[in-house]
């Protein structure tokens, strides 16, 4: 076990961990902000009791994700020293601009908008949220900006006699081919996977209603005019969410697809280890199911769609692409001279294959596809289970155990609304885990091995040390957060009939919301 | 504009940062820590969270910012200092994450386990940042052993020199006092009086352990003479502050210990200009403005956003505050814990 072993791992837990709450805070920043707007415009109750109700959730998701983050902004400088010396005249200045332009907004305007209930004036309050979203827009916009150089570092070059990589062109940077289809991608997965959320919440209510009349007899309750109005918003938000995802589910798989072409053509060593592809094929064979040796090295079995393969990766149906064999020749020979150059011959013989791990490579991209399709079926169903209004009748004529709702008390209905959330979320996370161990052995493509970026100067312990903490600290704020989440989401719409009329000028009037 | 000016301004840049930071962290480290001492029940500690509450995490992003101004502008600065105070740094970042979420959560169940383990948690979470933050500052001024590589080569203990524990203490209750003025400028009732007659003996502590600091930097540590400036003014502010508050001025106290924080800052930064971070055993294996920095068109980047962005940063922070300017009292408290 060395330091760096541990620093991998650290990096790996600790920005898994904190992507589950970012895509929530991206998609649903947004989508509150949208329900607000509604409320604005329309006056309906409501929107008014959604924008809270899931304003809510959001809030105590946004918390762990703003915790979180701040131990990202650090960890470079702490276990990756070597390589913030190397890439801090580039990889920095997005960090930098991050705070200065994404996190100031974000974080202002939602202690405004937190706070601001009542005591700002209405379309400005419902411009704080909308600020608070446009904040974590930019702020994807410029981590993306930093991560995509680590994929294909353009704009810059090597300067041998300081042993870094100096910016040569910042342009380059902003317009770097892996960001412009990965943005998209990234802030469209959001979407889906905040859309999913809100559809999984309200369709989770119509379920416990049609659970809770199915076992009571009586009947009264549920022509009550509350109770309708209750199951009308949920069905709404149902849907809202649900056409929010697949829209943006759509839109993720086609900016998928174009990334499959920008990666073919810049790190086609990516591509071939997502398929376990390990000799040159043209056409290419989509793999549906390969099993390698236990190494990683050679094939066993597999189901293959002929052609699909060459599509997703060239976009013609007989184009060749690379495996992961020929790959490492051709690695070996471009690289090997400049990595015993700037790290020393050392680092050089070290790096004996140039292939990342393929059994991690291959299940995570195959899990990020399914979950993400997994997901949009269940967003289908959705739709389609909601797609008229089924009120009880009037009282009397409704014979005990008529469903109000659409969704109907059963197990199937209760574990797919379950999953609904997980597997967009966890969609984002396989992606991530595809994306970065498909970059290895690398930690700057081409430029710098993973194991040259580590600190030097920090112990095994040390690093043990965080570690431990932060897997404690984590797992323990993980499982308050879900407790929080299952609380606040049980509790339902809240009341938001107004409060009587206090005077503007009476001193000792309560404040509108206090933490 | 060419390198070696650029290196200048980014040095200031940071020093700018990390002055916004203390000077508005500072106060809610001070609020955080005091809960114990100034809030005598619920409600009342209650009514002083709520004073931080629309402004702390806004607060907190200045050390975002700092961290990612040095890392972009001076990388080998941010390498060898967040590599080599590895586990003080460790100990601010457990606790900046677990009290931005003590403060989300803790009013969100309605069980006096849940909040009294939260307020625990903004208690430690606190004072904890504001000790170490004062030992990591008082360390890099005073230089500390260094690689050639430019790696920190020293230990845990090496850290704890008795002149970053001086500066350890400055910072505790620099932050205290500095916290209890600003409870007492945005409360009403016992609780500001309780915090202003609070504000004038930790501001004691502060004033006696301030000097004692700056004496000792100047003459151990400080690479110009220059330096006595900013500290005198950040002394008179203090004494200043003190004053105010026992006429009961509350917001020029306030800003009393506002600019002794800034003047603080300018202090150390001043003094430790042109290095970065001094080497305490080979003074070439340690770094400066020059060989820690970025590159000429890196800097020329930021600094146009720098140039753009902080106008328009400083006025909407500043119009939150503006907006939350009212004080407040347990009266103002609504009646269900979470809204």
């Amino acid at each position: 076990m060395t330091a760096e072993t541990l620093a991998r791992w650290q990096f790996g837990i600790t920005t898994v961990y904190h992507f589950f709450f970012v895509p929530i805070t991206i998609g649903m920043s947004v989508l509150v902000a949208i329900l607000q707007t509604f409320w604005v415009r329309t006056g309906r109750e409501r929107y008014l009791q959604l924008t809270k109700f899931y304003g809510k959730l959001f809030l105590i998701n946004f918390a762990l994700g703003v915790a979180t983050g701040i131990v990202q902004e650090f960890q470079f400088g702490m276990n990756w020293s070597d390589y913030s010396r190397f890439v801090g005249d580039i990889f920095g200045a997005p960090l930098a601009l991050e705070g200065l332009l994404a996190f100031f907004l974000e974080s202002t305007f939602l202690g405004l908008w937190i706070f601001g209930w009542d005591r700002l004036p209405k379309k400005l309050h419902l411009a704080t949220i909308w600020l608070a979203a446009i904040g974590t827009w930019l702020s994807a916009a410029f981590i993306l900006a930093a991560n995509s150089w680590m994929q294909n570092p353009v704009g810059s070059r090597i300067n041998l006699d300081r042993g870094r990589a100096e910016l040569v062109d910042f342009g380059a940077l902003l317009t770097n081919p892996v960001f412009l289809v990965t943005y998209p991608h990234q802030i469209l997965a959001c979407l889906m996977t905040a859309g999913a959320l809100v559809a999984a919440v309200a369709g989770w209510h119509l379920w416990r209603i049609s659970r809770e009349e199915h076992r009571s007899s009586d009947v009264e309750a549920a022509s009550d005019v509350q109770a309708q109005e209750e199951v009308a918003t949920h069905r709404w938000a149902v849907r809202f969410g649900a056409v929010v995802m697949l829209i943006a589910g759509l839109g993720v798989m086609i900016t998928g697809d174009l990334q499959g072409k920008v990666m073919t053509e810049v790190q086609p060593m990516k591509m071939a280890a997502a398929e376990a592809l390990y000799e040159n094929e043209q056409p290419a064979a989509f793999s549906v199911l390969t099993i390698g040796s236990l190494d990683g090295s050679k094939e066993l079995f597999s189901i293959k769609v002929p052609n699909l393969l060459s599509f997703l990766a060239t976009g013609t149906f007989d184009g060749p692409v690379e495996g992961i064999n020929p790959l490492n020749e051709k690695y070996r020979e471009a690289y090997r001279a400049q990595l015993a150059e700037l790290y020393g011959p050392e680092v050089a013989t070290q790096l004996t294959s140039y292939n990342p791990n393929i059994p991690v490579t291959y299940w995570s991209f195959r899990a990020m596809m399914g979950l993400g399709f997994a997901a949009m079926g269940i967003g289908l169903v959705l739709l389609w289970a909601t797609r008229t209004r089924r009120r009880s009748k009037t009282p009397g004529e409704t014979p005990a155990g008529t469903w109000a709702t659409p969704i109907a008390h059963s197990r199937l209905w209760h574990l797919m609304l379950v999953a609904l959330p997980l597997a967009p979320l966890f969609a984002n996370s396989f992606g991530w885990i595809f994306t970065e161990m498909g970059r290895q052995p690398w930690l700057v493509f081409g430029l710098m091995p993973t194991a040259a970026g580590v600190s030097p100067g920090t112990t095994l312990g040390e690093v043990a040390l965080s570690l431990g903490i932060f897997t404690v600290v984590y797992a323990a704020l993980a499982v308050i957060e879900v407790g929080l989440l299952i609380t606040y989401i049980r509790k339902g719409l809240p009341d938001v009939t107004p409060r009587p009329e206090t005077d503007e000028d009476d001193a000792d009037a309560p404040l509108s919301f206090a933490y | 504009m060419d390198l070696a000016t650029l290196q200048v301004i980014w040095f200031g840049l940071i020093a700018v940062l990390f002055t916004g930071y203390f000077v508005l962290e500072g106060f809610d480290f001070g609020v955080g820590m005091l809960l114990p001492i100034l809030g005598r029940d619920e409600r009342e500690r209650r009514v002083m969270i709520n004073t931080i509450g629309p402004v702390w995490d806004g607060n907190e992003v200045w050390v975002l910012v700092a961290g990612g101004a040095m890392f972009a502008a001076f990388p080998e600065w941010y390498a060898t200092l967040f590599s080599g105070f590895y586990v003080p740094l460790l100990l601010i970042l457990i606790c900046l994450v677990v009290r931005a979420v003590a403060f989300e959560y803790r009013g969100k169940r309605d069980s006096a386990r849940w909040r009294r383990g939260w307020l625990i948690s903004i208690i430690v979470c606190s004072t904890g940042p504001a000790v170490l933050w004062g030992v990591a500052f008082a360390n890099i001024v005073a230089g500390v052993p260094l690689g050639p590589d430019h790696e920190y080569i020293g230990t845990l203990g090496d850290l704890l020199q008795p002149f970053a524990l001086l500066g350890g203490l400055v910072t505790l209750s620099l932050f205290a006092t500095h916290g209890a003025l600003f409870v007492a400028l945005k409360t009403v009732g016992e609780i500001r009086t309780r915090a202003r007659k609070l504000a004038g003996r930790t501001g004691v502590v502060a004033a006696v352990s301030l000097v004692a600091l700056a004496v000792w930097y100047n003459l151990a540590h400080a690479n110009t003479p220059l330096v006595w400036l900013p500290t005198a003014i950040a002394a008179l502010a203090l004494v200043g502050a003190l004053v105010a508050n026992r006429r009961g001025r509350e917001g020029w106290a306030f800003t009393g210990t506002a600019v002794t924080i800034g003047a603080t800052v300018a202090t150390l930064f001043l003094g430790l200009f042109p290095d970065v971070m001094p080497a305490s055993n080979v003074a070439a294996h340690g770094l400066t403005i020059h060989n820690a920095s970025a590159t000429e068109l890196t800097l020329s980047i930021m600094s146009i956003a720098a140039l753009v962005a902080t106008p328009v940063v400083l006025a909407y922070q500043g119009w939150t505050y503006w907006v939350f300017r009212k004080r407040i009292g347990v009266q103002h408290l609504p009646a269900e814990q979470s809204a």
